[in-house]
This record gives structure tokens, sequence and C-alpha cells, in this order.
């Protein structure tokens, strides 16, 4: 089953004071987010990710198209006993301690008692916020906000995870340690759907990304696919700073970095570059097909739309 | 009642008391305080009724400053500070929201009105020395001063969703004083003719008459109050309140919060 189906949501706002004109804030969206996978849903500022994921949690409503979440419809309240959301630079009761906030979370999402005195210490040890007791938010940092945030989403043990920029606001460190928390969560069967634009935790965690632009999806797929769409060359590093000229003569492009040197080849010289190294008997060190970036990938992408919305502009 | 609603509310109550919104009772004690000594040494033989209308007349007029600005901003200060995002993603549905602040709101203002109706009892009995049976119907002005506030709490609210707080606050105060003299308005409205009558009529019935609820001086004479009057105003009360708070719903259920 598909823990997420989104079928053709769209936005659009109507923008101005006297004059209302529309502003499509997303495109008909299709989407499919397999149950267990950490699913990326990338694009740069103003994109429309979070429109989605408001739309998603019924904060906004589509203008058209409907989802599915968890085999429900997604307006289905119980839907909601299932997911649990953190925000974009989430704001929280500022008089409350994180205690107090996540019990009262835990009522409202409807836990028992007895669990949730258990579970808000759980959670908050997970995301490393201990001693905050008696603390309220409003002496908290943005980190330990953010932190508070990913306890409240995670709080009730829900099956799906949504995460609106689950990095923003914590440092180096705190950024590893929520991205072992998704990987913990996907090793415990939830299913986790983040936006980000930061590329490099994307690459790092999903199994599957979608790239959006302007309200519209311009790719989706498993990140392996999406960056093996492998430039026809392979890196050839080797021992030592000596360039034969025989692979000079291939064409190669060769750095020397240290005490070795890189060289990028053509995939169907890989053999000849291999064999100018060995009549040289320099030690190779490692072959390594090419791959794109989702960097380069999701650059691509945008300038391709880009591009094209010039050319339309231009032609018309 | 529902146990979303419940919370809601009770978060609500403690958002207020941690807000400090409860010194009001000192600003309260205070000046009753004052005016009972006061009265006390200039007025003869009318410290009861000096005290009852000062007393009563502060204890409206602080919930009311009270229910306007928590009220409006209730709705609009949740959604300009995004705490409304983890409330509405859990299991809760709007209208439960909603509710569940009114009641919050509601309890504080309970909460406040039995602790200043005290220090209006205190500052009797250092006037008076005694109690007398008249006295009990300070209790009724009391009751009508807590409708009167729940009105005002449901229409901070209508407003607040879907309005700025600058601009519910001057609606809701407008309308605590238009209706603070619906009598009047009733009244000048039977003097109309024509297009002008039905206008006026409709204008003054859909004010809520605080003014009906206002007993404050003919409890301060000792002037008894009609049981009719106490059910009359009760289901009026609840009928503007209900009215109020479902129109509230009904813009906040297709609010879009952006």
């Amino acid at each position: 089953m598909a823990a997420i189906e989104i079928l053709g949501l769209e936005k659009t706002y109507m923008v101005g004071f006297w004059r209302k004109r529309p502003k499509r804030a997303l495109q008909p969206l299709h989407l499919t987010v397999e149950e267990g996978e950490i699913f990326g849903f990338l694009g740069p500022n103003g994109a429309g990710k979070t429109t989605t994921l408001k739309m998603l949690m019924g904060l906004v409503f589509p203008t058209a198209g409907s989802a599915r979440i968890l085999g429900r419809e997604w307006t289905d309240p119980e839907v909601k006993a299932q997911i649990g959301f953190l925000p974009e630079q989430p704001y929280f009761y500022d008089y409350l301690t994180a205690h107090e906030l996540l019990d009262y979370y835990g009522q409202l999402s409807g836990m028992p008692s007895k669990d949730r005195k258990r579970r808000v210490e759980e959670v908050l040890s997970r995301v490393g916020l201990t001693d905050v007791k008696g603390v309220q938010l409003r002496k908290f940092s943005k980190g330990m906000l953010q932190r508070a945030g990913i306890a409240q989403a995670i709080l009730h043990n829900p099956k799906l995870v949504f995460f609106d920029e689950p990095m923003s606001g914590l440092d180096p460190l705190g950024r590893r340690e929520v991205r072992d928390l998704m990987e913990q969560l996907k090793q415990e069967g939830k299913t986790v759907f983040f936006s980000t634009h930061i590329l490099s935790d994307a690459e790092a965690l999903c199994d599957r990304v979608a790239i959006i632009h302007k309200g519209e999806l311009r790719g989706v797929g498993a990140v392996e696919d999406l960056t093996s769409s492998v430039q026809g060359k392979v890196e050839v590093i080797w021992q030592g700073v000596q360039i034969p000229p025989s692979m000079k003569a291939l064409g190669a492009d060769c750095h020397v970095t240290g005490d070795t040197v890189r060289a990028v080849v053509a995939e169907n010289q890989q053999d000849a570059a291999i064999d100018a190294l060995r009549r040289e008997r320099i030690r190779l060190i490692a072959i390594t097909p090419l791959r794109t970036s989702l960097e380069a990938y999701f650059v691509e992408k945008l300038q391709h739309s880009q591009t094209a919305a010039t050319t339309v502009g231009s032609s018309k | 009642m529902n146990a979303r609603i419940v919370h809601i509310a009770s978060n609500t109550f403690r958002e207020a008391v941690r807000d400090r919104v409860l010194y009001n009772l000192i600003a309260f004690a205070l000046l009753l305080s004052g005016a009972a000594i006061l009265v006390g040494q200039i007025s003869i033989d009318i410290e009861r009724l000096v005290v009852v209308n000062l007393g009563l007349a502060a204890v409206s007029l602080f919930g009311v400053v009270i229910a306007i600005f928590i009220g409006i901003g209730l709705v609009s200060k949740e959604i300009e500070k995004r705490t409304l995002y983890t409330v509405l993603s859990r299991p809760v549905r709007r209208w439960e929201f909603i509710v569940g602040k009114f009641f919050g709101l509601a309890g504080t203002l309970v909460v406040n009105t039995f602790f200043m109706a005290i220090g209006v009892f205190g500052a009797l009995l250092y006037v008076d020395h005694k109690f007398a049976r008249p006295d009990a119907t300070i209790l009724v002005a009391l009751y009508f001063i807590v409708l009167e506030f729940l009105i005002i709490c449901s229409l901070a609210l209508l407003f607040s969703s879907f309005s700025s707080p600058l601009l519910s606050a001057v609606f809701a105060f407008s309308l605590f004083v238009i209706g603070s003299f619906a009598d009047d308005l009733r009244g000048f409205a039977g003097l109309t003719h024509g297009v002008t009558r039905w206008f006026t009529t409709g204008s003054a019935y859909l004010v809520p008459n605080f003014s009906a609820l206002n007993v404050i001086n003919a409890v301060a004479h000792q002037q008894h109050v009609a049981g009719q009057l106490i059910l009359q105003n009760t289901l009026y009360a609840v009928f503007y309140t209900v009215m109020a708070l479902s129109g509230a719903v009904l813009i906040f259920e297709r609010r879009n919060l952006k």
C-alpha cells in the first residue's frame, strides 16, 4: 500500500487588494510515496513544497485534486492520529516547558496518560533534549526548538512523518543526529516524507526524491537512478605524479593532487587507460564511474525549466 | 464534553495564568480597597450604594477588557505564530479548536470574576460591617456580568477568525458600547418609519443587548431582580453566544492557514 498518494492536488491563490488576480502556487501534482521509504521533496525556496505539505495536513485547502494517506482520504481525522508533522521553523507555546508541550500534544493525539509520561521522556531523550525539565520554551535556542518540534512529530509513534525543512536551525552535529533519527525511523518501518533545499541531506538519506520548481513537478525517482545518468566517463586514480604520454593520447583530463593523479576518460577507453598504466608499471588505485550528483541533476532540471520558459516567452 | 475541547480549554486557561492576566486582580483589589476606605470617610448612608456600584462596574469593565484583548488574539495569534499548525495536524477538528478556545477564555473570566466578587463582598463588609439579605442580589448582577463576558468572548472569537487583532478589538469594543445602549437603540427604532424602521429595528436587535444584562444600579438600590429576567437573559446569552461561535466556526472551517 502506498503511504501517500497525491492525486492532482493544485492550489491557486487570489492576490491583489482591489483587482484580485489568480496566482498558481502549485500545478496539479501527482505523486506516490511508498510505505517505509524516506522520500525527499526538493525544490528552491518558494517552489511549492510547504504549500503541498500544508494541503496534506489540512491547513490549506486545495483548489482541486485530492490525496490518500495510509489508504484513507487525507481529510479523514483518523488519519491524523497516525501521522506526525514538523512545520518549517516551528514555534510553540512558549509559556510551556518541553514536557508540558509534549504532554498537551499527547492529549490531543489521544494518548493514554500512562503512555504519555513514558513516551515524553523517551522522545525528549531521543532528540537530545535532556535536562530541560522546568525550562519554558521561550528560553530555548532555535536548535532546541527544532528538536522539540521533531519530538512532538514522533511523540505518538506515527506511521508516517512529515518534516518541513527538518535541518533548519541545526548545527552540523544536530543535522547529523536528525539524519540518524530519520534512518532509525525508516528501520522501524515508518515512512518519512521531508522537504528540503539542502541537497546533500537528500542525497545521503533518501530512497527517492521529487524535484519541484515554481509549483511544478520536474522529476521524481530513486536517487541512484537520477544520479546514474552517467556522463559516459570514468575517473581513474593512480599513485604518483607521472602522467604517461599514452594516457594523454587518450584525451584524458588529468589533475595531480598530492601524490596521486586523477584522470577522467571516456568509458569505452577505460581498458586502454588501464593498459597504459600497466605498461608504465604505475600503481592503479581506483576506477569509478562518474555519476551526476543530485545537485547537478537538480540544477539541470531548474535550468531546463528556465530555458523552456525563456523560449516560450520569446516565441510569443 | 469532548476530551480534546477540554485539553484546548485548559491550555488556554494555563496561557492566561502564565501570561499574568490574573494580575489584574491586584489592580482591582487596590482600586476597591481604596474606594471602600474613601467612601467610608466621605459618604453618609450611601456607602453601600457606592461600593456596590463601583465594585460591580469595575468587575464588568476589567472582565470586558480581558475578554476583548485575549479573545481577539485567540485565533489570529495562533495563526501568526504558527502554533496552530501542530495542533490542527493532530486529530483535532477546527470547530473543536474554536470551542476549546472559547471555554478556556470563559473559564479564565469566571475565575477572575470569582476573585473580584470576593473583593466586592469584602469591601461591602468593610463599609457595612454585616451582610443583609438583599446583598444576595449582587450574585445575580455578577451572574449577568458573566453572561455578558460569554457574549463578548464569542464576538471577539468571531472577529478574530477573519480579521486582524487591531480591527477585531475595534469591532468588539464598538459592539460592546453599542450593545450597552441597545434598549435606547430599540426605542429609537420605534420612532422611525418605512424602510428606515426595518433597518434600525434589525440593527437594534442584531447588536447584543448588554443593557438588559446590566442590573448593577438596581442591585445597588437593593431592588428585586425578577426570576423571569434571569431566565430570559440566560437564554438570550446562550443563544447569542452559540450564534457568534457558529459564525466563528463557519468562517474558520473555510480559512486557509497560509
